[in-house]
């Protein structure tokens, strides 16, 4: 799950680690007294409106401004608050923006970054810092890697002092700076392993003219599969950043991923859920969705998954491809047929079922009288559905 | 013979008196697995099916019922302590099915796994078969397997029974099929269990099938070029799976674009395998491999 900047922040804060003085307004009025009440406290004039999103690139896209003033606040404000932001990460659609965080400017002198990932190749968490603060990490991967400075350490022991020094010294940092970065590196560290944090961002993380070291942006992302032991974290949960159908299907214990083409897609298990995608492609189609209705699918699983699928207008044709394991292919069967009376689906439907009682099963499709396309295997399954989605 | 187990293995079911556990549990029995004991905390004493004694603790397992190996059913939130009490009551191997385990336990898991000799295989995966000698630890549907010589690796469930499908079509059995999960950190990796399929006598080719995210596959591929005799036949899915989305898999993304199926497909054919074009053709592209 991805929260918001200003809450990664305070999450920062709870744990120690500096950020600048700001706050969150849902409408132009609030933000413009959080700017006028920062000013009068810290005597700066310069405050930044930044867009609440779940996706980066915002600054690109115009989601964030400097702006000297209440009067010039409130301005960025409502230009900002209900735009259609669209940055590389949004999708061409865009992301509408709701919320605001504003806060104060900061003098700097220097903008560094710093991250935390689970690395799959060492099976450790990766510690990763950079001097090139501000700029997209994955370019400064791309372009020129030794500016990454990268350590790896267990979540038993933490981030080790020497680590934190090494990272530290690395980064150019002088006298009382590094116990600063030791210190930030730390507790950043801390609170990736106990908060179950995927990952974990500041860039930049800025060296400020009076010499703190300060979290100017804030990503964060939780591990899904440690949600039970962190109840706390359903309250950051945005529903207005979810896909609504993906989150309709997930609470049916579904994985859903929405995808722009018109072949509607049901099948059991994740690996070929995708395959069916690919095949689909091969076949000149384009799914409009992923859709792993999980490997212990029963009869009424069909139906739900049938509602899914068609909530998408542009759907043409469904393509079910199941491979029956556990569950057999004549008790799927009779779900996909019970599925069709009950629900009368107007685009056509292929069937290509493979596995225990798959003879069966294919007898109960083709005595249903129902339209009802048997494929036999997965290729002309795939080629069905495109032809039938063709019209 | 066969890879990971052998008709000697003695096994051990962690949450034998579960849902999910007990019905595996009787379907691992069907397909003629030696269970010899099960593990549920404080059902120690009990007896599973009128049979199979169960145990508190997987140590008493292995030291009353000469216990080798588990298979773990046990629900998430413990599923990580499970495999590690595995590896220090001192079995040789652990499947875990578990699926939904926080990332960071399997990083402990990992961590205190090492110096010691316990193989993982999972989680979040159908664990293994192996028909030549009917040993199943897992969920594969048996009656799709046969005895044969083809060895099969994934990360993926139905995939894997997929692959198993197409091969017996052809007429072509497996020594052991090998699901080793879609999460990020998990157990034994493709190489790992290449090289036991290399050393195995009794398999004459592989398929391997992975997806999208991480770099295993590009590792495999490694491995395959410096030490493979044998032919290796792969699939991957995903080639269009869009970037930043969790497909299903918790390990199942494009992160950063990295762990694309493309590149994969480019370090296996690089490597001299033969990477079947649709997932209808996993059979087929294995079986050109042996004329």
């Amino acid at each position: 799950m991805k929260i918001h900047e200003y809450q990664a922040k305070a999450l920062f804060k709870k744990h120690g680690i500096k950020i600048p003085d700001g706050g969150m307004a849902f409408d132009v009025e609030h933000a413009a007294t959080i700017a006028e009440d920062l000013i009068a406290r810290t005597g700066n004039e310069t405050v930044v409106v930044k867009a609440q999103i779940h996706a980066g690139g915002r600054g690109k896209g115009g989601g964030v401004k400097v702006v000297k003033g209440v009067e010039a606040a409130r301005e960025a404000a409502s230009k900002i608050l209900g735009m259609t932001l669209v940055t590389h990460q949004t999708g061409p659609l865009g992301k509408t923006v709701g919320r605001l965080l504003v806060e104060q400017g900061m003098s700097i002198s220097r903008e560094l970054y710093v991250g935390l990932v689970v690395d799959r190749e060492t099976r450790r968490i990766c510690l990763m810092a950079s001097t090139e603060g501000g700029m997209e990490i994955e370019e400064v991967a791309a372009k020129t890697p030794e500016k990454i400075l990268k350590v790896w350490f267990e979540p038993s022991t933490g981030l080790l002092p020497f680590q934190a020094r090494q990272i530290a010294f690395g980064l150019g940092l002088l006298d009382k700076q590094v116990s600063k970065a030791t210190a930030l590196l730390s507790a950043l560290s801390n609170l990736f392993i106990r908060e179950d944090a995927s990952l974990v961002e500041i860039n930049p993380l800025v060296l400020t003219g009076d010499g703190d070291l300060v979290a100017l942006d804030g990503k964060l992302t939780f591990d899904d599969n440690a949600s039970f032991r962190h109840k706390d974290h359903e309250d950051l949960r945005d529903i207005s950043e979810e896909h609504p159908v993906e989150a309709e299907a997930a609470a049916l214990g579904f994985s859903y991923v929405g995808m722009d083409g018109d072949i509607g897609c049901c099948v059991n298990g994740a690996g070929l859920a995708m395959a069916t995608m690919d095949i689909i492609k091969h076949a000149g189609g384009e799914p409009a969705n992923f859709l792993d209705v999980g490997g212990g699918a029963d009869a009424q699983t069909v139906k739900k998954a049938f509602k899914i699928i068609l909530s998408d207008s542009r759907v043409k044709a469904i393509f079910v491809n199941i491979f029956g394991g556990i569950l057999r292919c004549d008790v799927l069967a009779q779900g996909v047929v019970g599925a069709v009376t009950e629900m009368g689906i107007a685009v056509p439907l292929v069937v290509r079922l493979e596995g225990t009682n798959v003879d069966q099963g294919r007898q109960i499709l083709a005595d249903s009288g129902l339209k009802i396309h048997n494929a036999k295997d997965m290729g002309e399954g795939a080629r069905l559905a495109v032809a039938l989605a063709r019209g | 013979m066969t890879i990971l187990v052998n008709e000697k293995s003695r096994i051990l079911i962690q949450g034998i008196t579960g849902g999910a556990g007990a019905f595996h549990t009787r379907q691992m029995l069907d397909a003629g697995t030696r269970i010899v004991a099960g593990v549920t905390p404080g059902k120690g004493g009990q007896k599973f099916d009128d049979v199979i004694p169960v145990f508190d603790t997987v140590a008493q397992a292995v030291e009353k019922a000469g216990a080798t190996a588990s298979v773990i059913f046990v629900p998430a939130p413990f599923a990580a302590d499970s495999v590690m009490e595995c590896a220090a009551a001192g079995l040789e191997l652990a499947v875990c099915i578990t699926e939904g385990i926080p990332t960071m336990d399997m990083v402990k898991v990992r961590a205190f796994l090492e110096g010691k000799s316990m193989r993982l295989i999972g989680p979040n995966c159908p664990g293994l078969i192996a028909p030549p000698i009917a040993q199943k630890l897992g969920i594969t549907p048996h009656r799709v397997t046969r005895p044969g010589r083809i060895g099969v690796i994934s990360r993926s469930g139905t995939l894997t029974y997929e692959a198993i499908g197409q091969l017996g079509a052809l007429g072509l059995g497996q020594s052991t099929c090998v699901g080793i999960g879609g999460d990020p950190v998990g157990g034994m990796d493709f190489a790992e269990v290449l090289a036991l399929f290399e050393q195995d006598p009794d398999t004459d080719a592989v398929i391997m099938i992975g997806e999208i995210g991480g770099t295993a596959e590009e590792q495999a591929a490694k491995f395959i070029k410096e030490n493979m005799k044998k032919p290796v036949a792969a699939f991957i899915a995903g080639r269009t799976a869009p970037p930043g989305k969790r497909m299903g898999h918790a390990g199942a993304i494009i992160a950063g674009g990295k762990g694309t199926a493309a590149e994969k497909v480019a370090a296996l054919e690089a490597a001299g395998v033969k990477v079947a074009p649709t997932p209808a053709e996993l059979g087929a592209t294995l079986a050109s491999l042996l004329r």
